[in-house]
């Protein structure tokens, strides 16, 4: 990373960072380093400037360094943050307690296991199960301004596990299906491309779906593509709700999608 | 995973949210300090509580609220630290849900 | 063939080491999100015990004369039992704001691409609330 066009004074700013071996210790430990202070650095920029500079052995995951990969997520000062997107300058001259992502098991250091996570996407069937089979030749799916806005929220999650990081409710019940899969389900649901509302009713409307879900919003508080999930899981409730009665008070009617 | 018959019970917990949001907040002042303060007849209420509005009013406000109660209570206790209860958390929850609507059904028709 | 034996043993020692970090009772403390969170779903206990006192109330006038009745009320003006009563109206407006403020997120009104803002959503329901309160208060005064 360039640290040319940098300010020019000698200041730094600590970290304290969540170290665990498993090799070598069964309970982890914080270790401080102190890193140059750039006002344009991010905490990302710090964690790779311990592990050129100072120590190798650290273990985070980063890639794309501008927020669309959600590879960077950790607890920043208690919150879980993308530590691409935060700067080094809205926690200085203070500390910065860097910790590997809530809720999740963690691997080593920084690095947690987040299979959890992808076993629910393939749970809530994270991805498109068309209406109909249509070969290439008979062209694109159509779809108007109207028909993309239902789902185009929803489809801006970048699996950055933030929101489960946030969630409460998943740190007391890892079987929560979480504010990410949810929001994700409601995604494909809401696609008028989808036919698969049925398949994933079974795992959404359980009670390690949305019932789980208290509403307490951290999610969409720290999400960073403001995906708003707590509003996915809300909108999913009103609307199995009014599914439900509707079957109970006008049984004749045909359900609709 | 099967679907859940939670649905039920946030129908309720919904509806109790609605109705204690828009009427408990009025109902506390004119009950609870409009009329012991003087500013209202005490008998003004009871005229509206014997006219049958004032009485489904009542039923509504009363058993709506209790269902709301015990659907957030059980959340929450599990929450503050008392896991592995729910199944029996539910059923004392609802109970006195239940109680209190049928006990408000006799005494509302008994005013 | 030995590397790879070494391998599948080393991702099987971090797998069965893994640091699990307990969630503590206490969560709710630690955050003020989490504690505002958590005051919201009491308040549950504040307006459920006010039905309750409300049914205590009507099975104590039940049969009453205008003056049994009134006498319902002699001890709520002690200025505890007032004081009471708004701490109880405290909790339940703390019920009706975050209510009425979370109703956006559950009713999404669209017109054609756009969703009508949740402030207008928001704010009908505190319209709404305004309008009820003031014609039960008005009710209540123009009886007496």
């Amino acid at each position: 990373m360039a640290a040319s066009d940098t300010t020019t004074s000698d200041a730094t700013i600590a970290l304290d960072v969540f170290r665990y071996r498993p090799e070598q210790e069964d309970e982890p430990e914080m270790q401080r380093y102190e890193v140059p202070y750039q006002k344009d650095w991010v905490v990302l920029d710090a964690l790779n400037y311990i592990k050129d500079e100072i120590d190798g052995t650290l273990s985070f995951r980063w890639s794309c360094r501008m927020g669309v990969c959600g590879s960077c997520g950790m607890m920043v000062n208690g919150e879980p943050i993308l530590t691409c997107a935060a700067f080094l300058r809205n926690y200085y001259p203070n500390p910065i307690r860097v910790e590997p992502l809530n809720y999740f098991p963690v691997i080593r250091d920084l690095v947690i296991n987040m299979e959890d996570f992808l076993q629910k996407l393939d749970d809530v069937k994270a991805w498109l199960v068309p209406k109909e089979e249509k070969p290439v030749s008979e062209g694109e799916y159509l779809q108007t301004p109207a028909q993309l806005a239902q789902y185009k929220q929803f489809s801006m999650c970048i699996n950055c596990m933030l929101c489960y990081a946030a969630c409460p409710i998943y740190g007391q019940h890892p079987n929560f299906i979480g504010p990410a899969a949810i929001a994700l389900a409601q995604r494909y649901n809401n696609d008028s491309r989808d036919d698969g509302n049925a398949e994933r009713e079974e795992v959404i409307f359980s009670h390690e779906g949305i019932w789980e879900c208290t509403l307490v919003g951290e999610c969409t508080q720290v999400c960073p593509k403001n995906v708003d999930p707590a509003g996915a899981i809300q909108q999913a409730k009103v609307s199995h709700t009014t599914d439900f009665l509707k079957s109970v008070l006008m049984p004749w009617g045909k359900r609709q999608k | 995973m099967a679907k859940s018959n939670e649905v039920i019970f946030w129908s309720v917990f919904s509806a109790g949210g609605v109705v204690a949001a828009f009427f408990m907040p009025i109902t506390i002042v004119l009950v609870g300090i409009a009329v012991p303060l003087g500013w209202i007849n005490p008998e003004s209420l009871h005229v509206l509580m014997i006219h049958w509005v004032g009485r489904v009013y009542l039923f509504l406000l009363i058993s709506l609220t209790l269902f709301h109660w015990a659907h957030r209570f059980r959340f929450t206790a599990g929450d503050l630290g008392l896991k592995g209860f729910d199944g029996t958390l539910a059923v004392v929850c609802y109970g006195v849900a239940i109680l209190g609507t049928v006990l408000s059904v006799i005494f509302l028709t008994q005013l | 063939m030995g590397e790879k034996a070494e391998m599948t043993n080393q991702s099987a020692d971090t797998k069965t080491k893994e640091y699990i970090r307990p969630m503590p009772a206490n969560w709710w403390l630690k955050k003020k999100s989490y504690f505002l969170f958590m005051v919201r779903e009491l308040t549950c206990l504040f307006v459920g015990g006010y039905a309750v006192f409300l049914l205590v109330l009507i099975y104590r006038a039940r049969g009453t004369n205008s003056q049994e009745f009134a006498a319902l009320f002699d001890g709520l003006n002690h200025s505890w039992a007032i004081l009471l009563n708004l701490v109880v109206l405290g909790m339940a407006l703390y019920h009706s704001i975050t209510w009425f403020n979370l109703t956006p997120k559950a009713m999404v009104v669209w017109r054609g691409e756009e969703r009508l803002s949740p402030m207008v959503i928001a704010g009908s329901n505190y319209v709404v609330w305004a309008i009820v309160s003031i014609l039960i208060a008005w009710l209540a005064y123009r009886i007496g």
